[in-house]
C-alpha cells in the first residue's frame, strides 16, 4: 500500500462534449481552489459542439506546480467511446471512476488499479425528471463521488454554486441535489482509496485570481486604450474579442455613446485592413486570430510595416498546418509571425506567459505600436489563452499612454517657426523612427500620402533605387532601436551552473518544475524567460554564458532556436532543442526525458516514460 | 489670389489640385478627378477634412492626382473597403472619398466591398469602371460584358458583374452610374454623394484607352457614347442655396440630402423614383438586356443610419479621446480581480 498524498493529485475526467461537463468540471476545479490548494486545470476539447471526446485535467499541488502532470492519478472515465484508452490512461495504483449502472465491460477491466463504481443513470432518473437537463446534470454525480472520495466538503461545493448562480437559487439546488446524490453514494457505499487526500490549506489562495490568458489579454487591451476592435471568430482566439466585447462597456464609459468601436468583419483580411485604417487615422487598434487568420493577414501586415502604421495583432496559437488540430495548443507560428508578410519583414513581437503578463504586455502592446509605427504581436498560445490559470491579481501600472513621435497642429506650428519642415518618413532623430501626423490635423503641412508602393522620405511615390534601399534600410535601423525598448528577459542565474533553458509562453510552467526535478535529480540549469522578440542583449550574453542552451518550444522545426541561430549563429551549436508537438499543454515529464536525454546520452531510469501500459496522458 | 473665383471656405479650384497625372493620355481617370475636383469645390469642402483612399491599379493611383492637401492612402489590392471603413471608425468626422477600379472592387476586392456596403459605412467610394486591367496590360475584368472582344482577339464568355444592382442588393444608400466624359453629370452626382452620409457608390464608366479601346469592346470610348442610357439631368444645389430648385412637378423629382443639399432629378422619356428598389433593379436589367450603360441617380435611401451611427459613436472621434477617458480607473480592475477569486 503506497502512503496517500497530500494535496497532490491529478484527475482527468473523460466526458463526451455538449453534456454540461464543463459545468461540472468548473465547480470541482473552483471547489479545489476554494480550499486553498492550488491547482491548474487543463481543457482538451474537440472542434466540435457536441458528441466528441473531451477531457478536463485538474492537478492539485501543494507545491504550487501548475504544468499538465504527467500521471494520472484519477480516471472518470464518464464517455464510453474513449474508455478503451482511458482505462490505460491513469497510472498503475491510480483509480477508475465509472458509471456501474450497466456492468463493467469485461475489456475495460485491468489490473492494478482501482475501480470506483457509481450507478450515475440510475441515480439521476431518480433526481431530474425526463428532460434535456438530465444528460446535463448526470455530470454533477462525478463532482460528489469525487468530493467524497478525495475530501472536499460540501459546504465548500455549495459556496462554489453560490459563487456561480448566486442569483438562480433553483439552479443551485438542482445542481446541489445531483453532487449530493454521488457524495452520499460514496459514503453509503463506505469506499475509500489510499491515492492522496485534499486539505484546505488556509489563506492557500488567498489574493489568488483565476481566469484565462485571452480574458487578461482582453482587459489588457481595454486599459491600454484599444479604441477599433476588428476581428473574425476563430477558435482559440474568439474568446479574447468576446472578452472585450463583455467588458468594454462596464469598463469604458462614456455620456451614453461609445468610446471604442468593435466590428466583427467578413474574414481575417478585412480584420486587419480595418485596423489598418484605424491605426493610420490615430486610433489605438487591434485583432485577434490564430494561425489561419495570420496567414490570410500576410500582405496587409507588409502594408503596415512598410507604411509604417500602428496596430496590434494577438495570435493565439493552435495546432497547424492548415486547419490542422484548432482546439489544440501550439507555438509554431513564432516565424509566421517574425517575417510576416512578403519582402523584407521582421516585426516586434510580446510574448506573456502568465496572466500577470497577459494583461501588462496587452496594455503596452499599443505604446510599442505608436513608439514604432509598425504592427507588433502578442504572442499567445491556446493553453495560455484558454485554460483557466490562478495568478496574482491583475495590476494596473499608472503610466501615461506612449504615442510615440506623433506631431500635433501645435507642435507642426512650433516646426516650422524653428524652420524645420515635416518630412513623413525622414529619419529626423537618426534612430530610424520618423514622425508622424493624423488625419484631421488642420495644418496644411500635415498631410502625406500614404502607400504600399516605393517611397522618398517625402512620402513621395518613387521606384528610385537609393530611396528604395535608403527606407528598407532605415526600417532596419528602427528595428534595431526597438531592441532597445522590448521587455526584457527574466533571468535565474547561478554562479558555476553550466547548462541554461530557455523557455517563453506556456512552456515557462512545465519548465520552472522540470529544473526542480532536474535539480534534485543532479543537473542544475540557470533560466531565461523570453519575452520579446528581437532578441536583446540580456539573452546573447545568456547563451554565451553557459556550455549548453537547452531552448525549449512547442513546435517540430525548432523556430525559436533558428532565429537564434540567425541572430548569433557563432553560437548555434550550444543549443539544444526541446521541442515539443503533440496538440497538448507541456507536460514536466517531457521537458524533463529530453533534456536528461540528451545530458546523459540515456535515459535515467527517474524519467522513463512508462509506455508499456500508458497511451498518452491525457 | 485677385480674380479668381473662391469657395464658402475661401478656396480656389487651385487648391483642390494634387500632383500631375501620371495616367495614357486621354484616360477617362483623369476626366473623373477633374470632376472629383469640381465636386469638392463647388461643395466648398475643407481638404483637410478629407481623407483619399485607394486600392491597386491605374485607377487607384489617382487620389495622389487631386486634393493635395488631403491625407492620402494607397492600400493593397481589394482592400481599400476595409481600410475605409476602419479609418471612418477612427475618425467619423472625416470625409472620405475613395477610388478603386473594376478589379480592385468587383474582383479582389469583391468581398469587402459588398461587407462595406452591407455596414453602410460613410463614404465616397468610386470605381472608375473599363472592364480592363489596365497596369497589367490588357486582361478581361469581373465587370466585362459577356462578348466583349479582348485587344488580342479572345472574346469574353461571362456576364458582367452589376456593381449598381450588386450595391442595390447589399444594401448602399446612394447609388448612381455615370460616364468619366460627362462631367454635368458626373459633378453633381458626385457632388450629392458627398452630401450623403453613407456608402454612396458611382460605378463611372471610363475607357480605357490603350488596352479597352478597339472595335468590338463594349467599354471602348465610342461604344460607350453610344450606348448611354440616362435616366435624367441631374442638378445639385447645396443646402447653403436657399434658392427655388428649376423643379416641374410631374416630370421632375426632387432628393433632399443628409445635409440639406437637394438633388433634382429632370425626367428623360421616363418616370423614375430612385427610392424605389425594386424598379431600380428592374430598370438595371432591362438596360443590360438592351446592352446600354444606364446613368443617373439610380437608387437613393435616404432613411438608414450609417455604419459609426448605428455602432453609437460621440462627437469627439476615437483617434482624438485620450488616456483619461481611454483608461477605465484602476478600482474597475479591482473589482474584476475579485470576481475572479471567487
Amino acid at each position: 500500500m503506497e502512503t496517500p498524498t497530500i494535496n497532490d493529485l491529478s484527475i482527468s475526467i473523460a466526458t463526451e462534449n455538449g453534456t454540461g461537463s464543463a459545468s461540472a468540471n468548473n465547480i470541482l476545479f473552483k471547489a479545489i481552489f476554494k480550499m486553498g490548494v492550488p491547482c491548474s486545470s487543463k481543457n482538451m476539447f474537440p472542434s466540435n459542439i457536441q458528441g466528441l471526446p473531451t477531457w478536463y485535467q485538474i492537478r492539485a499541488s501543494a507545491d504550487g506546480y501548475m504544468a499538465r502532470k504527467d500521471m494520472i492519478d484519477v480516471m472518470v472515465m464518464f464517455n464510453d467511446a474513449t474508455a478503451a484508452k482511458d482505462v490505460y490512461r491513469v497510472r498503475d495504483g491510480g483509480m477508475i471512476v465509472y458509471d456501474d449502472s450497466t456492468p463493467l465491460a469485461a475489456s475495460l477491466k485491468r489490473d492494478g488499479v482501482q475501480y470506483i463504481g457509481v450507478p450515475a443513470d440510475e441515480l439521476i432518473q431518480k433526481i431530474v425528471p425526463a428532460s434535456p437537463l438530465r444528460i446535463k446534470q448526470r455530470n454533477m454525480i462525478y463532482v460528489g463521488v469525487l468530493a467524497a472520495l478525495f475530501g472536499i466538503d460540501m459546504e465548500t461545493i455549495k459556496a462554489v454554486l453560490q459563487d456561480a448562480f448566486g442569483k438562480k437559487p433553483a439552479v443551485i439546488e438542482s445542481n446541489l441535489v445531483c453532487i449530493a446524490a454521488g457524495f452520499n453514494h460514496v459514503k453509503e457505499k463506505g469506499y475509500s482509496q489510499n491515492i492522496g487526500r485534499l486539505e484546505p490549506i488556509p489563506n492557500g489562495n488567498k489574493g489568488k485570481i483565476i481566469t484565462e490568458g485571452n480574458t487578461a489579454c482582453a482587459l489588457g487591451s481595454i486599459y491600454g486604450g484599444a479604441s477599433v476592435i476588428c476581428w473574425y471568430p476563430i477558435t482559440p482566439s474568439s474568446s479574447l474579442a468576446e472578452a472585450i466585447e463583455h467588458y468594454m462597456p462596464r469598463l469604458r464609459k462614456t455620456d451614453g455613446k461609445a468610446a471604442y468601436a468593435i466590428v466583427q468583419a467578413e474574414d481575417e483580411i478585412a480584420a486587419v485592413n480595418m485596423i489598418v485604417g484605424a491605426g493610420w487615422a490615430g486610433a489605438r487598434s487591434m485583432t485577434s486570430t490564430s494561425g489561419p487568420g495570420l496567414s490570410l493577414m500576410n500582405e496587409s501586415i507588409g502594408l503596415a510595416y512598410f507604411a509604417e502604421i500602428p496596430c496590434v495583432i494577438f495570435i493565439i496559437q493552435r495546432g497547424g498546418p492548415s486547419t490542422g488540430l484548432p482546439t489544440r495548443t501550439q507555438q509554431a507560428d513564432i516565424q509566421l509571425m517574425y517575417y510576416a508578410s512578403h519582402g523584407d519583414t521582421r516585426h516586434i513581437i510580446l510574448i506573456p506567459h502568465d496572466m500577470k503578463s497577459c494583461f501588462d504586455l496587452s496594455r503596452r502592446s499599443f505604446d510599442f505600436a505608436e513608439r514604432f509605427q509598425t504592427p507588433v504581436f502578442v504572442m499567445m498560445d491556446l493553453d495560455l489563452g484558454m485554460n483557466l490559470w490562478s495568478s496574482e491579481p491583475l495590476k494596473l501600472e499608472k503610466e501615461p499612454f506612449d504615442r510615440g513621435k506623433l506631431l500635433t497642429a501645435e507642435q507642426l506650428d512650433q516646426w516650422e517657426k524653428q524652420g524645420k519642415k515635416f518630412r513623413r518618413y525622414f529619419d529626423q532623430d537618426g534612430d530610424g523612427i520618423p514622425y508622424r501626423t493624423i488625419p484631421g490635423n488642420p495644418n496644411r503641412k500635415a498631410s502625406y500620402f500614404t502607400r504600399g508602393s516605393g517611397h522618398d522620405s517625402d512620402a513621395r511615390y518613387s521606384e528610385d533605387e537609393k530611396d528604395y534601399k535608403e527606407t528598407l534600410d532605415r526600417l532596419r535601423k528602427k528595428f534595431e532601436t526597438a531592441r532597445q525598448y522590448v521587455p526584457k528577459p527574466i533571468v535565474e542565474m547561478n554562479d558555476g551552473v553550466r547548462a541554461g533553458v530557455i523557455c517563453f509562453g506556456s512552456s515557462y510552467e512545465p519548465v520552472r518544475e522540470a529544473r526542480d526535478r532536474l535539480k534534485a535529480s543532479g543537473l542544475k540549469t540557470n533560466h531565461l524567460l523570453l519575452r520579446a522578440l528581437p532578441l536583446t542583449e540580456e539573452t546573447r550574453k545568456f547563451v554565451e554564458a553557459h556550455d549548453v542552451i537547452y531552448l525549449v518550444e512547442q513546435n517540430r522545426d525548432a523556430q525559436m532556436a533558428s532565429i537564434f541561430k540567425d541572430e548569433w549563429p557563432g553560437m548555434g551549436a550550444k543549443i539544444v532543442s526541446v521541442l515539443i508537438y503533440d496538440g497538448l499543454p507541456v507536460t514536466t515529464l517531457e521537458v524533463v526525458r529530453q533534456i536528461r536525454q540528451h545530458s546523459d546520452g540515456n535515459l535515467k531510469e527517474d524519467a522513463k516514460w512508462p509506455e508499456k501500459k500508458l497511451i498518452a496522458s491525457i | 489670389m485677385a480674380g479668381e473665383k473662391v469657395n464658402r471656405v475661401n478656396l480656389t479650384e487651385k487648391d483642390y489640385e494634387g500632383s500631375a497625372s501620371t495616367m495614357c493620355r486621354g484616360c477617362g481617370h483623369d476626366a473623373i478627378s477633374a470632376s472629383i475636383m469640381r465636386a469638392f469645390f463647388e461643395s466648398s469642402v475643407d481638404p483637410r477634412k478629407v481623407v483619399k483612399l485607394s486600392g491597386i491599379g491605374c485607377s487607384s493611383k489617382t487620389p495622389a492626382y487631386f486634393l493635395s492637401q488631403s491625407f492620402g492612402f494607397n492600400a493593397v489590392h481589394g482592400r481599400m473597403s476595409a481600410v475605409a471603413t476602419g479609418a471612418n471608425l477612427a475618425n467619423h468626422t472625416l470625409m472620405p472619398i475613395g477610388v478603386s477600379g473594376d478589379g480592385d472592387t468587383a474582383a479582389i476586392g469583391l468581398g469587402n466591398f459588398c461587407h462595406m456596403m452591407r455596414r453602410n459605412v460613410n463614404i465616397t467610394y468610386v470605381v472608375e469602371n473599363n472592364g480592363v486591367y489596365g497596369l497589367t496590360k490588357g486582361q478581361f475584368s469581373a465587370t466585362a460584358d459577356k462578348g466583349s472582344v479582348m485587344k488580342g482577339g479572345k472574346i469574353n464568355d461571362i456576364p458582367a458583374l452589376d456593381i449598381c444592382e450588386l450595391a442595390i442588393i447589399l444594401g448602399a444608400t446612394y447609388i448612381a452610374r455615370s460616364f468619366s466624359g460627362d462631367r454635368k453629370q458626373l459633378a453633381p452626382l458626385l457632388e450629392g454623394a458627398l452630401a450623403h452620409k453613407g456608402s454612396a457608390i458611382l460605378d463611372v464608366i471610363s475607357p480605357c484607352v490603350t488596352f479597352n479601346n478597339h472595335e468590338g469592346s463594349t467599354k471602348s470610348l465610342k461604344y460607350v457614347k453610344d450606348h448611354l442610357d440616362p435616366i435624367h439631368d441631374v442638378d445639385f444645389i447645396p443646402f447653403y442655396e436657399n434658392i427655388e430648385a428649376d423643379y416641374k412637378e410631374g416630370t421632375d423629382h426632387m432628393v433632399t440630402l443628409h445635409d440639406g443639399s437637394r438633388i433634382v432629378l429632370h425626367k428623360l422619356g421616363k418616370d423614375y423614383d430612385p427610392s424605389n428598389k425594386m424598379q431600380a433593379l428592374n430598370m438595371i436589367h432591362a438596360s443590360v438586356a438592351e446592352g446600354k450603360f444606364l446613368t443617373g441617380l439610380i437608387y437613393y435611401d435616404p432613411n438608414r443610419l450609417d455604419f459609426a451611427t448605428e455602432l453609437n459613436l460621440g462627437d469627439t472621434p476615437l483617434a482624438e479621446l485620450g488616456q483619461d477617458v481611454l483608461q477605465p480607473p484602476a478600482e474597475l480592475l479591482d473589482r474584476i480581480n475579485a470576481d475572479f477569486m471567487k
